[in-house]
């Protein structure tokens, strides 16, 4: 963008911004009363207000110290968090939008990142409106914290056990026991397959697809095994060597060994559990309904099922807190997955699904619409959820 | 610098912004400020008709038709009343959402792509489709099937018709129309993007160039094939005629005076044969159309607004105004007087496989019925038109749209009542 672009569109800028924002003000709901101002600096928190009424708070902060800044609004008690916003460089805006009940409270900027900030009382006064929030939040977070990671480590067994059984087949030379065994592992992968992709060394090992790989890179994982299993016809494909299957089939499964010593301890916070749910959809939505992720083997309803597995789980988990704190959606959710679910259901084949290739643009695009009406209120997941 | 000459800048604009992504919507943002135009910024949402047909004709479109996929009546009529709050915000300039805080952890109600451009004259226009109210399995999804208005029914295949059903038909559509392509396409995206859920978009369609004007303050712009089009549209300035030609009267239709106050849009894509055209001599293609390519006067003589004079014979005894020409078989006088109110668009959607120009134009006009104003000429024109040569219908639909929509209404809203 040349200068003189820029110097047009900074003009252009400052009318309408000045239009939305008043505009924006009047029809804010939580209004200005319940919108604080604060300017952290390098040595000072300057709080607009030490009050706001009960409900939805809003801080504006802005950072016009030099340092990287926190801001923090704590339980009377001063080490309780119930909001805070994190990483505000020099210059920089952002919001804190949480809710609160009537009581004391302390806000505190922390210009460096460290040590106990610069504090101040903060009241909320009791405006009516339900804050829904309480102490018993914890114990359902920490029920959602558990009741994920114990299915994490369950579907990390049926993993190892599955791939040792596939590759077993696959080094022995039975093909056909090998792809029908391939979509039943693959199934425990796709479940957690955010849990699996946090490690970026083991995740392009084992689950790179051939058009991921940069010129030069190494192929290695499931995918290979795929095309191996399911060549492609006439061109000039070059089956794998038995001595080639007895290493890339060692390899994937030693690396899943190495998954699985690892998921043991992994431990799992609400909002890393409400994104999870939102990537395995997105991963439905980018990779299994357009039938990308197995271009060889066309098993992506399999994969498609056990993303859906996976977000529902971990959505499942969290529904109690979600119910306390934003019942319309937990309805919204409990009904877009199960219109998804029956959906899917269609397209079941003995004891699992037909082949992508048998669908028609209108199947797979009722199927996206689906995945779409899903997608969009669970996005809305993590928001409702974290916090005190 | 002429209105005409800006024109055809923005239109270079947009051929860059294709390239560069922002840069044809910043560029054309700052020519509709501060241009001496006299046309206000905004659009009021509100009024007896939608806004979007009458408002002169903005320069882009992106127009959008949903298959409702949600099964009950009640969240058909949420998703009107959500898409009627997003358009009062949007056609005004403000975010969608009303600009409600939300958590850092939340994804922002608003899309953020018009951030900073003006409301440039954003209208949004919303109609129901056939299927809206009897789907292909002939059911009443909705309890509405009773109120369908007699007129709007699928549009019957005329000669030479190649339709493609992707981008054909649909139960709901919405028009948006803006001088800056981004704040068109931001509407279009934020509503599909409520609908999620309860509609899903079943094809769209891009506009680059208005190929009608509106208003008597437009210059007639040109289509695809170099001539000025529309010349004889219907004019927000004549309002009579628009009463007449335009709004759906109380009493047309006994079993659906929800539509009175609203109107039929017609939208056909056309594609152009741009390459024979073009190898096609300047005679040809004036005789074609009935008009001079320069200044848009009928072949008959005079300038771009005389009317044509269909009996005038030049030297060979046949008329200067072929029989075959498009002007002509379109004329009111041909067509028992009846008259539409266009509001196409010049679209390019890049090329086909062969490497030739997939461009042509983006038909839209409404009309009081359909039956009678646009049918008959359009059978007509299929058959015997001479620009069919060089012309294929690929889309087609046909929308009742309502009337307009009162602050604290939604849009559609008399359907339910």
């Amino acid at each position: 963008m040349t200068h003189l672009t820029r110097a047009v569109l900074g003009a252009l800028l400052l009318a309408p911004i000045a239009t939305a924002c008043t505009s924006n003000s009047t029809s804010s709901s939580a209004g200005d009363e319940g919108t604080v101002t604060v300017t952290s600096t390098d040595d000072a928190c300057e709080v607009s207000s030490t009050s706001a009424p009960s409900g939805t708070l809003v801080f504006d902060v802005t950072n016009k110290g030099s340092k990287v800044t926190e801001f923090y609004l704590y339980a009377a008690d001063g080490t309780k968090i119930v909001g805070e916003v994190e990483n505000i460089g020099p210059g920089i805006k952002r919001q804190l939008v949480t809710r609160a009940a009537p009581g004391s409270y302390v806000t505190a900027c922390k210009p460096g990142m460290s040590g106990k900030g610069i504090r101040a009382d903060f009241t909320v006064k009791d405006s009516g409106q339900d804050a829904a929030v309480s102490g018993a939040d914890q114990q359902l977070v920490d029920a959602a914290s558990k009741d994920y990671a114990s299915f994490v480590r369950e579907e990390s067994d049926a993993l190892l056990a599955g791939t040792a059984k596939f590759v077993a087949a696959y080094r022995a030379g039975d093909d056909a026991r090998a792809r029908a065994l391939y979509p039943v592992a693959r199934t425990h992968w796709e479940r957690i397959e955010p849990v699996a992709e946090s490690f970026g060394d083991l995740d392009p090992r084992m689950d790179a697809r051939q058009a991921d790989l940069a010129e030069g890179d190494r192929w290695t994982g499931w995918h290979l095994l795929e095309k191996d299993l399911w060549p492609p016809h006439g061109a000039g494909y070059r089956a794998l060597s038995g001595q080639q299957r007895t290493a890339y089939a060692d390899l994937l499964l030693a690396d899943t060994r190495d998954l699985h010593g690892r998921v043991q301890k992994m431990t799992f916070s609400e909002d890393a559990i409400a994104n999870g749910a939102k990537e395995l959809m997105d991963e439905v939505a980018t990779g299994k309904v357009t039938g990308e992720e197995e271009i060889w083997s066309h098993t992506d309803l399999y994969d498609f099922q056990a993303n859906l597995d996976g977000a529902r789980r971990g959505y499942q988990g969290l529904r109690p807190l979600l119910a306390k704190r934003d019942p319309a959606l937990a309805t919204t959710l409990d009904a877009r997955f199960t219109t998804l679910q029956s959906m899917l259901d269609r397209h079941r084949a003995g004891q699992g699904f037909v082949s992508y290739e048998k669908l028609s643009t209108t199947q797979v695009k009722e199927l996206s619409d689906a995945v779409n009406a899903l997608s969009e209120p669970l996005a809305g997941l993590t928001a409702a959820v974290v916090g005190l | 610098m002429s209105r005409l000459s800006r024109r055809g800048l923005l239109g270079a604009g947009v051929a860059a912004g294709a390239a560069t992504g922002f840069a044809g919507g910043f560029g054309s943002a700052r020519a509709s400020e501060g241009d001496g135009d006299a046309r206000p910024a905004s659009y009021p949402f509100h009024g007896r008709h939608q806004a979007g047909i009458v408002t002169p004709a903005q320069d882009r479109l992106h127009f959008a038709a949903f298959d409702v996929t949600g099964t009950s009546r009640g969240e058909l009529v949420r998703l009107l009343q959500a898409w009627t709050a997003a358009a009062e915000a949007m056609t005004q300039g403000r975010q969608v959402g009303g600009g409600v805080p939300l958590p850092y952890d939340a994804p922002a109600a608003d899309t953020g792509e018009a951030i900073g451009l003006s409301p440039s004259r954003l209208t949004l226009t919303f109609g129901f489709g056939p299927s809206l109210f009897r789907d292909a399995q002939d059911r009443d999804r909705f309890g509405i099937a009773d109120r369908q208005p007699t007129a709007l029914r699928r549009l019957p295949h005329f000669p030479a018709d190649h339709l493609d059903e992707a981008r054909s038909d649909g139960d709901l559509c919405v028009q948006a129309c803006a001088d800056d392509p981004q704040v068109a396409v931001h509407a279009i995206r934020n509503l599909s993007r409520i609908a999620f859920g309860t509609a899903a978009l079943r094809w769209a369609q891009l506009g680059f160039g208005r190929t009608s004007s509106t208003s008597t303050t437009q210059q007639t712009p040109r289509n695809l094939f170099g001539f000025k089009d529309g010349t004889a549209n219907l004019k927000a300035e004549q309002p009579a005629q628009v009463d007449e030609h335009v709004w759906v009267g109380r009493g047309d239709d006994a079993g659906a005076d929800w539509l009175a106050g609203g109107s039929y849009l017609v939208a056909r894509r056309i594609t152009m044969h741009i390459e024979t055209w073009d190898r096609t001599s300047l005679r040809e293609q004036e005789n074609l159309v009935g008009r001079d390519r320069p200044a848009g006067a009928p072949l008959s003589g005079g300038s771009e607004f005389t009317p044509p004079d269909f009996h005038l014979k030049g030297s060979d005894g046949q008329p200067l105004m072929k029989l075959d020409s498009h002007v002509r078989l379109a004329h009111p006088s041909q067509n028992h007087g009846v008259r539409m109110l266009r509001r196409g668009y010049n679209f390019t959607d890049g090329n086909d496989a062969l490497g030739r120009l997939d461009a042509g134009l983006f038909f839209l006009a409404y009309v009081r019925d359909p039956a009678r104003q646009y049918i008959p000429m359009q059978t007509r024109l299929s058959a015997q038109d001479g620009l069919m040569e060089y012309l294929q219908h690929t889309g087609s639909a046909l929308f009742a749209v309502p009337p307009g929509v009162r602050p604290g209404e939604y849009v559609g809203q008399p359907l339910f009542a």
